[in-house]
């Protein structure tokens, strides 16, 4: 029997980027808040010390920040014909864990979505009509658009310290930026940061092919920087361990370095680490959370009673956590009913890897950062024209040098041995004068990818694992070599003389790490019967609970997610702020 | 001679000394009692003297001592450190048992200023009557008035675990007659209103001398150290003077504001035991008020001492610190020693690093630091601890370096300095 504690306001689950958003702005209202966090407490000062974060045998192949799969964990399948099983090592994604969650050991890249995103089956229905997009592709609009979501990119953007330029600045194109993006009201708050030879190259020779090159919006600062919050930052030192680490230096945008310190302060706010919740209960109707039951590290059960529950879990945990509690009707691939676990999507991961002549070429890849370099926006999305192709969909494009730390820099090119003088030869020859240019590429919704409770798997405390079906679609497989080709004839004119290209073929693997931009399954919507939250990322079935993060797109852009997950935490803490508060209750009326 | 041995025959010397001191006292013709002016006593249900009491008593950081962390505010309870043993602060609420609520308004006047507890004991001075003796009679009242509206807390309070040889009270006679100046607060008639109303915030309720003006061997201010700097619980407190290498002198007057109010400005953050005095005090007291202490404090007269001259950039040493200061530090304090606003120490032109009295920087270098937050200034960086990254030798040639770079001058730091305070550091559990 769970020991009931007692009631709060609001208990927030999982305190990562969304998490520490809401808490922040729901705290500011006056409301008195509970943040359960599955994994342990984080924070500069202690964990990320400049004196060990540098360590990529702990971070970058033990994975430390990482959720442990002996705590939880997913099984994978490429389709219903087959029987998923579970992932024992953490490889295509890494979940994030513990407070600040995957933020903690993000590359830092932070865009907005274009305005055609949001309304993506609209959008490819006017331009190439409806009949051109296939049947089994469950693509959708988000039931928002750009403009309602350009304020709360633009609040996520100031907390953050983001360094960039703006492409569009109220509807007037700027040089320098990416001419594809939706206006902005302001520019970015901190220029974009300097650039390495790589980049530099890549941008050059982009725009001798008629490309327009643009800095990588970057949540690492370019100079230092205090948040409209109050929190300082520091300049980005080039270090070149992002990707999988911490910051030590206070340079990169997480919930340690943003939201954190001024929550901390505030005496109506807890956080409860090592705390999983169980499940989201329910009243006897079925239309209201009562609150959550969770467990500690002792095993002990507690029930903390709550009038708003927030689910800001990593996106695979939320659509787990509606599962596990009854929330929503479970997606039925055969029936295509239901919408729990419907359209979930991933990222394609496509790059093109040049090697240069070594004596003509340096680019010093150890100097380098998660989100540094540029990027253009030409093969992205619908910014080309579709009607010939055969697929829709695209990527986001750059040169991004994030570091080369030892163990797992080996640019060898093909035919090289694979140990032994040749291999360390190849090695020497190639670490300074290999690059690789990447294309971030649109996952779009199919009816054959699915999330579901697995009914083998369980975890240690005997609740179903979360069953991933997924499979690259035909669609973005020639999305992929379309794409790549375009990024392979870039690399040649940077002058390698010998490119690598890497479209992604065949199956989807959960071997290779790929990117932790999985998507989807209890997605936003217009309408309860193919979503699962409004546009104020309520749940439609109950109006008390809210369900915020990756978990809500659609499909995905090609685009990295972190900057719309954001966005989407500022969208509901102001509908809540503003409008349920109010009037608690359906903010959507159908 | 071992340290324990020295520590006996300092003790001894001591008790000696205070009790000549005290028989001395004990025949003078008449105690010269504390000079009670007429003032205006505050009316204790008015609004006005209340909330002036908060205020007050804020400002005197009466909680720092007086409230246990987690304890009830003003219960007492808070072990102080001295140099001859700890003494715990009582109960300071209006329970009448255990706490000052069945004192008189003179009883709570004479034990504030005077040092004298309502038994008629003497305090010891760890309770900083000294400085409270510069206070004026009826701020020290609208404190009481404010301390008669808390919550009363039963709680009984043993007030000293010094040890058996220091426990007789009547010691404190010698040590008022050698230390105690109970000279009352003389505005300085030739200086401003506000300078006044400074050095009045300075010498009295801040009580900022009972850490930055260095003691004598009673623990009495020393002749000459005022607000100059003084060591304290394995920390070097920097000097508050107008010297513009040591202490606050370059500064300006709002970047003293920003340090007192936020914890953090354009030259450092707090760190140490003034991170308590920030969140507890400072950063609650009005801009006027932190504006007066700025302009006092900058007026200081440095302490007579030559300034040093930077050693030459090709001194062995230096040049091994600018190697260890690029690769280990340059990333936050930056190439030219610059820091950033509100996250990494300056070091250039920084009083801290120029300290004649290196052990906050040793200290801070080995075991690391963390800042404390307040609302204005969240962010409470820390400096990571390098004890386990860099040799005596090294820490000594970084900070050799750091000290003589930049327009800094400091004199060089010695490997057996930093070996000294790590000992420390490491008999203290730290």
């Amino acid at each position: 029997m769970p020991t009931k504690l007692r009631r709060t306001d609001v208990v927030v689950i999982g305190l990562g980027w969304s998490g520490a958003i809401l808490a922040n702005e729901l705290t500011d209202e006056g409301l008195d808040v509970v943040a359960l966090e599955r994994g342990p407490w984080r924070d500069t000062a202690r964990d990320l010390s400049i004196n060990f974060v540098p360590d990529e045998l702990r971070y970058g192949i033990r994975l430390d920040l990482v959720l442990r799969p002996a705590q939880q964990t997913f099984t994978v399948r490429n389709n219903a014909g087959q029987t998923a099983l579970p992932m024992r090592e953490f490889g295509s994604f890494h979940p994030g864990n513990g407070v600040g969650g995957a933020g903690v050991h993000w590359a830092g890249i932070t865009w907005r979505f274009s305005p055609a995103d949001f309304r993506l089956r609209s959008h490819l229905s006017e331009r190439y009509g409806a009949a051109a997009i296939p049947a089994d592709m469950t693509i959708q609009d988000w039931g928002t658009s750009y403009q309602e979501m350009e304020p709360y990119y633009d609040r996520f953007e100031y907390l953050a310290g983001i360094s960039g330029r703006a492409g569009n600045l109220r509807g007037m194109l700027q040089d320098g930026g990416n001419s594809f993006e939706g206006a902005r009201q302001r520019d970015y708050p901190n220029p974009p940061l300097k650039l390495t030879y790589g980049p530099k190259l890549f941008a050059d020779t982009a725009r001798s092919m008629g490309y327009r090159p643009f800095p990588i919006p970057s949540a690492l600062l370019s100079r230092p920087y205090i948040n409209p919050l109050g929190v300082a930052m520091g300049e980005c030192t080039f270090c070149g361990f992002c990707t999988n680490y911490g910051c030590a230096n206070y340079s990169k945008a997480s919930a340690q370095t943003t939201v954190l310190p001024v929550l901390m302060l505030k005496p109506n706010f807890k956080v409860r680490t090592e705390c999983e919740v169980l499940r989201i209960n329910l009243d006897k109707a079925g239309t209201t959370a009562t609150g959550v039951t969770y467990v500690d590290s002792s095993g002990q059960e507690w029930e903390q009673p709550a009038d708003l529950v927030i689910v800001c879990a990593f996106m695979l945990d939320n659509v787990r956590l509606l599962l596990l509690s009854g929330i929503g009707r479970p997606f039925d691939f055969r029936t295509g009913e239901g919408q729990v676990g419907r359209n979930f999507s991933y990222q394609t991961q496509n790059s093109a890897q040049g090697f240069f002549d070594n004596k003509r070429f340096n680019f010093n890849p150890f100097i380098g950062g998660g989100a540094t370099g540029m990027a253009i926006d030409e093969l992205n999305n619908d910014n080309f024209d579709h009607g010939p192709l055969g697929f829709f969909g695209g990527g986001s494009t750059r040169c991004a040098p994030i570091g080369a730390a030892p163990i797992l820099t080996r640019p060898i090119p093909p035919g090289t041995p694979r140990w032994g003088a040749g291999w360390k030869k190849a090695t020497v020859d190639n670490y300074l004068s290999a690059i690789s240019v990447g294309c971030e590429s649109s996952s779009y919704s199919n009816r054959n990818n699915f999330l579901d409770l697995d009914p083998t798997y369980t975890d240690r405390l005997g609740r179903p694992l979360m069953r991933i079906t997924f499979d690259f679609p035909e669609n973005d497989l020639r999305m992929s070599q379309y794409v790549t080709g375009k990024v392979a004839e870039i690399v040649r004119n940077m002058g390698a003389s010998q490119i690598v290209a890497r479209p992604r073929t065949g199956h989807w693997s959960v071997v290779p790490y790929q990117s932790t931009h999985t998507v989807g399954g209890a997605i936003m919507g217009a309408d309860p019967s193919s979503s699962v939250v409004n546009k104020y990322l309520q749940a439609w079935d109950v109006a008390n609970l809210f369900v915020v993060g990756a978990s809500a797109f659609p499909q995905n852009s090609g685009f990295n997610p972190t900057g719309t997950v954001g966005a989407l935490a500022f969208k509901a803490a102001d509908a809540i702020r503003n409008l349920y508060l109010k009037a608690p209750g359906p903010l959507v009326r159908t | 001679m071992s340290r324990r041995y020295a520590v006996g025959v300092i003790v001894a010397l001591v008790v000696l000394i205070a009790a000549a001191a005290g028989i001395l006292w004990a025949l003078l013709p008449g105690r010269l009692p504390l000079r009670a002016d007429a003032f205006q006593k505050p009316d204790p249900q008015s609004f006005e003297d209340i909330e002036r009491g908060r205020y007050l008593a804020i400002a005197g950081d009466c909680a720092a001592c007086h409230t246990a962390r987690g304890g009830k505010p003003f219960a007492g309870g808070v072990p102080i450190e001295t140099p001859f043993g700890k003494v715990v602060a009582p109960n300071i609420t209006p329970d009448r048992e255990t706490g000052i609520g069945a004192w008189t308004d003179d009883e709570f006047r004479r034990a504030v200023q005077e040092g004298i507890g309502r038994d008629g004991d003497l305090l010891y001075p760890a309770m900083p009557y000294p400085a409270y003796a510069k206070v004026a009679p009826d701020d020290v009242l609208a404190i009481r008035a404010y301390l008669a509206t808390v919550e009363p807390a039963s709680n009984k309070v043993a007030t000293t675990q010094l040890p058996f040889t220091l426990r007789n009270r009547a010691l404190m006679l010698g040590w008022n007659l050698l230390n105690f100046d109970r000279t009352p607060f003389r505005p300085d008639p030739n200086a401003s209103v506000e300078r006044n109303r400074g050095a009045y915030l300075v010498d009295g309720l801040g009580h900022c001398g009972s850490c930055h003006t260095a003691k004598n061997i009673l623990g009495g201010d020393k002749r000459d150290g005022y607000l100059q700097g003084a060591v304290l619980q394995g920390w070097f407190v920097p000097s508050i003077s107008g010297d513009p290498r040591v202490g606050i002198g370059e500064w300006p007057r709002d970047e003293i504001v920003d340090y007192l109010r936020a914890g953090a400005n354009h030259w450092t953050v707090v760190s140490g035991p003034m991170a308590e005095e920030v969140r507890n005090s400072s950063t609650y007291l009005t801009v006027a008020d932190l504006r007066a202490i700025a302009i006092y404090l900058k007026g200081v007269p440095p302490a007579a001492a030559a300034s040093p001259r930077p050693l030459p950039s090709n001194d062995a040493r230096m040049e091994s610190g600018r190697a260890i200061y690029q690769d280990v530090c340059s990333a936050c304090h930056t190439e030219p020693g610059l820091g950033a606003n509100h996250l990494f120490p300056r070091l250039a032109r920084s009083p801290a690093v120029q300290s004649d009295n290196a052990t906050t920087l040793i200290r801070v270098v080995i075991a690391g630091s963390r800042s404390g937050g307040t609302a204005l200034a969240p962010t409470a960086p820390a400096m990571p601890a390098m004890a386990g990254r860099l040799t005596n030798e090294q820490v000594a040639a970084v900070l050799t370096y750091i000290r003589n770079s930049w327009g800094n001058a400091a004199a060089a730091v010695s490997a057996d300095e930093v070996k000294v305070i790590k000992s420390i550091l490491t008999a203290n559990g730290g």
